[in-house]
Formats: C-alpha cells, sequence, structure tokens
C-alpha cells in the first residue's frame, strides 16, 4: 500500500524532525535525567530518599509558597493584563497605542532576571528612591517585605501582566464585531452579549492564559534569586540550596527530586492548558 | 421555483411599510449617504444594488440603527424609530458572513433572540425548531456553526433573525461569501421564505444578477444616492440614467447620432429611452439581447470576425470584431450559436428596442 497520499503523510514528518530533535535534547533528555536520578543516589543505586526528602515539612511548605505565589502572581496578571488587552484591542488595529503596547509587553514580559530585581530594590528596597521619598512624607514603605513572598508576588506581577496582555491580544481581535451587532438587533443589551456572548466565548482563552502565567511563574528562578540570598522559600530556590550546600553535600539527587515535583506540577498545568485551548481556538479563529 | 412578483398574503402577520427619508451620513469628509429617499411597501423585497463604496451597507445600518444617520429619518410602520437604538428597533438581520454565535448550536443560536426575552427554554426551542425547518435545517439542529457549510450557516443566521418575528428583515450581501452555485439556490430559498413570512425586506447586494432574481423592486444605487428605484424589468429595459444602464447588465457602447427623438446607430435607426436627450454625436448603451446575428459573406458596416462564443446553459454570448468601431457583444440561445465559432464571419443586426445613450466623454 503506497497511495501517495500515505507517501505524503510519511513524508510530513521530515518537517518535524528539527523540531523533534530539539525537544529530545532539551526537553525529554533532562527530562528523562530527572526522573531518573531522583530515585537514584550518589553511587547511583536505587534509592526512594530523594523523594522521600518531598515529605519534609519546609520542602511542603516550599511548594505550598511556589504555588500560592505562582497562582496569586497569575491571577493578578490575568486579571489586570486582560484589562489592558481589551483596551488595546478595542483601539485602532494599526494604531498607534497597539504598536506601543504590543512592542513595550513584549520587552516587559522578558524583563525578569537581575535587572528587575534591582529596578525594584533600587526603588521600594530599605534605601530605595520611593521609600526615602515617602519616608520624607511620613510613609514607611521600608521592611522586608520586599524580600520575601509579597515582594515576589509584586516582582512577578511585573512580567505576568505584559505576558498576559500578549497571550489574550489574539483571543479578543478573533471576537468579531458582528455577535455584538447581531445581539443588538435581536434585541440584547452590552450586559447580555457579555454575559451570553463574549465571556463565555472568551473564558477558555483566558484560562488557558492563566495557566500559561502560573507555569511562568512557577518555573522562574533569576528574579528570585536576585532578590533572596538564601534559603528556599520557594521551590527554585531550595533546589539552588540542595545544589549549593555544605551541609546536603553529595545529596544533588535530592534537588533533582525537587525538580521532579516541579515537572509534574507544570505538567498537570500543561495538560489543563491544552484541555481548554482545544475548545477555545475554534471559537475564536 | 419561479419567484413571483405580489408578496404572498400567507404570513402570519402582515409586513410593515418602511421609509427612508433624505438618510445623510458622512465619515469625515467622505459623504457615504447623500440624501437617501425610498419606501418599501408592506411585504415588498427591495434590493439595494451599487458598486462597492456606494453606501448599501451604510443605508442598511442605519435602518438597523447600528449607525446614527447625520440628518433624515427612519419610519417603520409610521413610527419613527430614527431615535430608538438598534436593540429596539424589531429588526432581523442577517450578516455578510459568519455572525452565528460559535458556542452555541444552530438550535440555540436561532433560540437566542427569544432567550434574551425572557421566553422558557422549551417554548423557545419549540419555536426555533420550526424556523430551522422552515429554511430546512432540521436536520442540523444539533450541529455548531463550524461543523456547517457558508450556505447553511446562513440559512441558520437568517433562521436567527426571523425567529423574533421582526418587522423588517435586513440582509446585507448574505450571499457574497458562498460559491456561485450555493448562492443561486440560497437566493432563491431566501425568497421563498421571505414570500412565506410576507415580512418586509431589505436586501443589499452588488451582484446585479442576484438583485433582479430576488426583488419586487431594485433600488440602484451610486456615490450615496438612488438612480432609480424600479421593478427589476424597468431597472433592466428602461434605465432611467447613464449609469444604471451601464451597471445593470451587461451592455455595448456603440457610436450613435442623437437626432430627432432617436438615435442612429450603425446605420440603423433606434428609439430612445429618454427622448429629450441632446442631440448630436453619443455613445448608445446597447444590452447582447438586442444584438443578432446571421452569418455572411464579404465586408459591410455591420459585418466582422467572431472571436469568442462563450456558453452560458440555455444562452451563449457571442463576440464579433467589427473593425474600427471595436468589439460587439451579442446573446444568442445556445442552439443558434453552433454557428458562430471564432474565426466565422457574421453579420450582427440591432433589434429596435429603445437604448439610453451617454455622452462620450461619460
Ligand atoms: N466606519 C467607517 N469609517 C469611515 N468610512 C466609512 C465607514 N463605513 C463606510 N465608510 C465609507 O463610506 C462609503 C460607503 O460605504 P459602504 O460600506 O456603505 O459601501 P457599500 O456600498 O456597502 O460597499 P461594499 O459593496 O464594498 O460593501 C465608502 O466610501 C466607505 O469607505
Ligand atoms: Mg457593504
Amino acid at each position: 500500500m503506497t497511495s501517495s497520499r500515505a507517501t505524503g503523510s510519511r513524508l510530513s514528518w521530515i518537517g518535524a524532525v528539527p523540531f523533534l530533535g530539539y525537544v529530545a535534547l532539551f526537553l525529554l533528555l533532562p527530562t528523562s535525567l530527572v526522573v531518573v536520578q531522583s530515585f537514584a543516589d550518589a553511587q547511583n543505586r536505587p534509592t526512594l530518599a530523594n523523594v522521600r526528602f518531598l515529605a519534609e515539612p519546609y520542602v511542603v511548605s516550599a511548594f505550598g509558597n511556589s504555588i500560592a505565589l505562582s497562582a496569586v502572581s497569575a491571577v493578578i496578571g490575568a486579571v489586570l493584563g486582560a484589562v489592558l488587552a481589551w483596551v488595546v484591542a478595542t483601539g485602532h488595529p494599526d494604531g498607534t497605542l497597539r504598536r506601543i503596547a504590543t512592542a513595550v509587553c513584549g520587552v516587559l514580559a522578558q524583563f525578569g532576571g537581575v535587572t528587575l530585581a534591582f529596578a525594584f530594590i533600587a526603588t521600594v528596597g530599605t534605601q530605595g528612591l520611593l521609600t526615602l521619598l515617602l519616608q520624607d512624607l511620613g510613609l514607611d514603605l521600608a521592611g522586608p517585605w520586599l524580600y520575601r513572598l509579597p515582594g515576589l508576588v509584586l516582582v512577578y506581577s511585573y512580567f505576568q501582566i505584559p505576558l498576559m496582555v500578549l497571550v489574550f491580544l489574539p483571543a479578543l481581535d478573533g471576537v468579531r464585531p458582528q455577535w455584538r451587532e447581531a445581539v443588538e438587533t435581536l434585541g440584547g443589551s452590552t450586559w447580555q452579549y457579555l454575559r451570553h456572548v463574549a465571556v463565555p466565548l472568551l473564558t477558555p482563552a483566558f484560562l488557558g492564559a492563566l495557566l500559561l502565567l502560573f507555569a511562568n511563574a512557577f518555573a522562574a528562578y533569576a528574579t528570585a534569586a536576585a532578590l533572596i540570598s538564601q534559603g528556599g522559600v520557594i521551590v527554585p530556590l531550595q533546589i539552588r540550596t540542595a545544589l549549593t550546600s555544605e551541609v546536603l553535600l553529595g545529596r544533588e539527587n535530592v534537588g533533582k527530586a525537587l525538580a521532579l515535583g516541579m515537572v509534574l506540577v507544570v505538567a498537570v498545568a500543561m495538560y489543563l492548558y491544552a484541555r481548554v485551548q482545544a475548545r477555545g481556538a475554534r471559537w475564536l479563529r | 421555483m419561479t419567484t413571483s412578483t405580489t408578496p404572498a398574503s400567507a404570513g402570519t402577520r402582515a409586513g410593515a411599510e418602511v421609509r427612508l427619508e433624505s438618510l445623510r451620513r458622512s465619515y469625515g469628509a467622505v459623504p457615504a449617504l447623500d440624501g437617501l429617499d425610498l419606501v418599501l411597501h408592506p411585504g415588498e423585497l427591495v434590493a439595494l444594488l451599487g458598486p462597492s463604496g456606494c453606501g448599501k451597507t451604510t443605508a442598511l445600518r442605519l435602518v438597523a440603527g447600528l449607525e446614527d444617520a447625520d440628518s433624515g429619518r427612519v419610519v417603520v410602520g409610521g413610527r419613527d424609530v430614527t431615535r430608538l437604538p438598534a436593540s429596539r428597533r424589531d429588526m432581523g438581520m442577517v450578516f455578510q458572513a459568519y455572525s452565528l454565535f460559535p458556542h452555541m448550536t444552530s438550535l440555540e443560536n436561532v433560540a437566542f433572540g427569544l432567550r434574551l426575552r425572557g421566553q422558557a427554554a422549551r417554548e423557545r426551542h419549540r419555536r426555533a425548531g420550526e424556523v430551522l425547518e422552515l429554511v430546512g435545517l432540521s436536520a442540523q439542529a444539533d450541529r455548531y456553526p463550524h461543523q456547517m457549510s457558508g450556505g447553511q450557516q446562513q440559512r441558520v443566521a437568517l433562521a436567527r433573525a426571523l425567529a423574533i418575528q421582526p418587522t423588517v428583515l435586513l440582509l446585507d450581501e448574505p450571499l457574497s461569501a458562498l460559491d456561485a452555485k450555493v448562492r443561486a439556490q440560497l437566493r432563491d430559498e431566501i425568497r421563498r421564505v421571505q414570500l412565506e413570512v410576507g415580512i418586509t425586506t431589505l436586501f443589499v447586494t452588488h451582484d446585479q444578477e442576484e438583485a433582479l432574481a430576488v426583488a419586487d423592486r431594485v433600488g440602484v444605487m451610486n456615490s450615496g444616492r438612488l438612480e432609480q428605484v424600479g421593478s427589476p424589468t424597468d431597472v433592466y429595459h428602461r434605465p432611467a440614467t447613464p449609469f444604471v444602464a451601464e451597471f445593470v447588465g451587461l451592455s455595448n457602447k456603440l457610436p450613435a447620432t442623437v437626432a430627432d427623438g432617436s438615435a442612429e446607430v450603425l446605420g440603423v435607426r433606434l428609439p430612445l429611452v429618454d427622448p429629450r436627450a441632446e442631440p448630436g454625436a453619443a455613445l448608445a448603451v446597447v444590452r447582447p439581447e438586442s444584438v443578432g446575428l446571421t452569418p455572411a459573406e464579404g465586408d459591410g458596416p455591420l459585418v466582422g470576425t467572431v472571436v469568442a462564443t462563450s456558453f452560458l446553459g440555455a444562452v451563449s454570448r457571442v463576440r464579433v470584431d467589427l473593425g474600427p468601431v471595436g468589439t460587439v457583444l451579442a446573446q444568442l440561445p445556445t442552439a443558434e450559436a453552433g454557428r458562430f465559432a471564432p474565426g466565422a464571419r457574421a453579420r450582427i443586426g440591432l433589434r429596435p428596442e429603445p437604448v439610453v445613450v451617454v455622452r462620450p466623454h461619460e
């Protein structure tokens, strides 16, 4: 059976080879290493000790913190980002507002890391510009909050909001003006349009973006590392400790077990993401 | 089906009269509508026909209330609705394409207007089912828009517009996204449903064949104004202006001399549609159906060489090169057209039907 059709579909794989190679090398390989070595000790003998380590109270609390931080910053980013995206989308499609907004968001969404942490320290840190300014006015911003979870939420939102704008804008563009006009001619109000048409249509895209933001925050490391120099308040920082700490020397595989935990959380988020995307993508083409 | 030109009285409610009075609307400096007057009689289907950008959509949107008029009035059944928002005008609208709600089935789409009116689920689904049956789509009730063809989607859109029993039906190029065969089918279907319901309808199109086929009357628009309103036959055979003559139907433009209330074209005297036309040199607009062909030998002002024939079903069109005059298009029954293969010599004849003349510089 060598119909041209079968040949065609067999050949169509060729184009995907570089991509599959990339995925194998940089995703599947490290992930399987993480999985395998999580169950091995320093001498490569099988053990459950690393994984059991995940049940330690401070590890559990780091996961809790990570998930809470990611969820809160994702919700803040998604809500504010969606509103911003809506403002941009209602403007002229080739207008200046839109061009500037997408360019700025493109930069800011990638602006995490040391630079961002420094920018915040310089502004609202103990000796920050804004902190000192407000001190003169009798308001006290100073305190360790910036270097704890609330600080991370604030700093993370800084790149979550622009990411949301970028991710949500195409969905808003997919909402056709005729739908609104159809509702109007059928006798519906703006409120009814939102409730029965716009919101249900955008919900999958919104949830999808929310999950993407969650995974984005959950996996972020550099910003937190620059802001918090020691300890393991969230999982990525725990991994840093596991890899560098003298106390845990010889137990790098504990870090792999932590990574395994993270992979699982992200996998769940991405599975849900794929589920909601499948519905919405068809609607807002 | 053959379209009758009298509105059927089978509808559950008699249509309302719709008056468009001196409607004006500009976008910046561009006047999209420049004083439009049009009366739609109860139950009548009027097609607004015109080239792209002439203001058809604008006119329809002003009637729907989706756009505000700069001046002028829209009066429906004696009631001035100019200041009412679209949601309170009670008009059903079918858009050019893809206006169905993608997250609802056909049935839910059709029932949506009734849902907005707070009708109970059972009742509105029963009614939606009836209307889907009217447009011949009962079998597709549970399909989502993306599971249906373009033609089926437009039928659902028609059903959705009709389900609320509107006083007026507005259609903005409802067929333009469909391919030719479906277009002709659905066009007749829309006309059948419109006659059955008896609803006053404004149908916008840039396709003259479509307009002539479905409408009781056709309004031909140009640059924001109506050039002529009349029955399809009137508009086609007795165009009121040169623009209408050229825009509606294919036409030949042949050199003519106007004198004494008639035009001399290629040596043949033809009556004028407008006997007041200025005497002198002009171009006569002659329909292909008014041009006859006979096989010929030799030369003469009316003899030329066939350059192309195109088969259109029952009729065919033959293009004949007359040399200095240019080419002339003739339309004849396909059975006769067989004698005029490209390269053959043919003599053209002009039937003495009234012609419109335009000035050469126009
Ligand atoms: N929202 C708008 N903003 C600016 N100009 C507009 C707008 N809508 C229409 N126009 C202009 O008004 C004129 C009439 O437009 P309209 O859409 O009514 O034309 P139409 O006859 O429906 O054309 P088509 O066959 O291309 O749909 C055009 O010159 C168009 O450019
Ligand atoms: Mg239009």
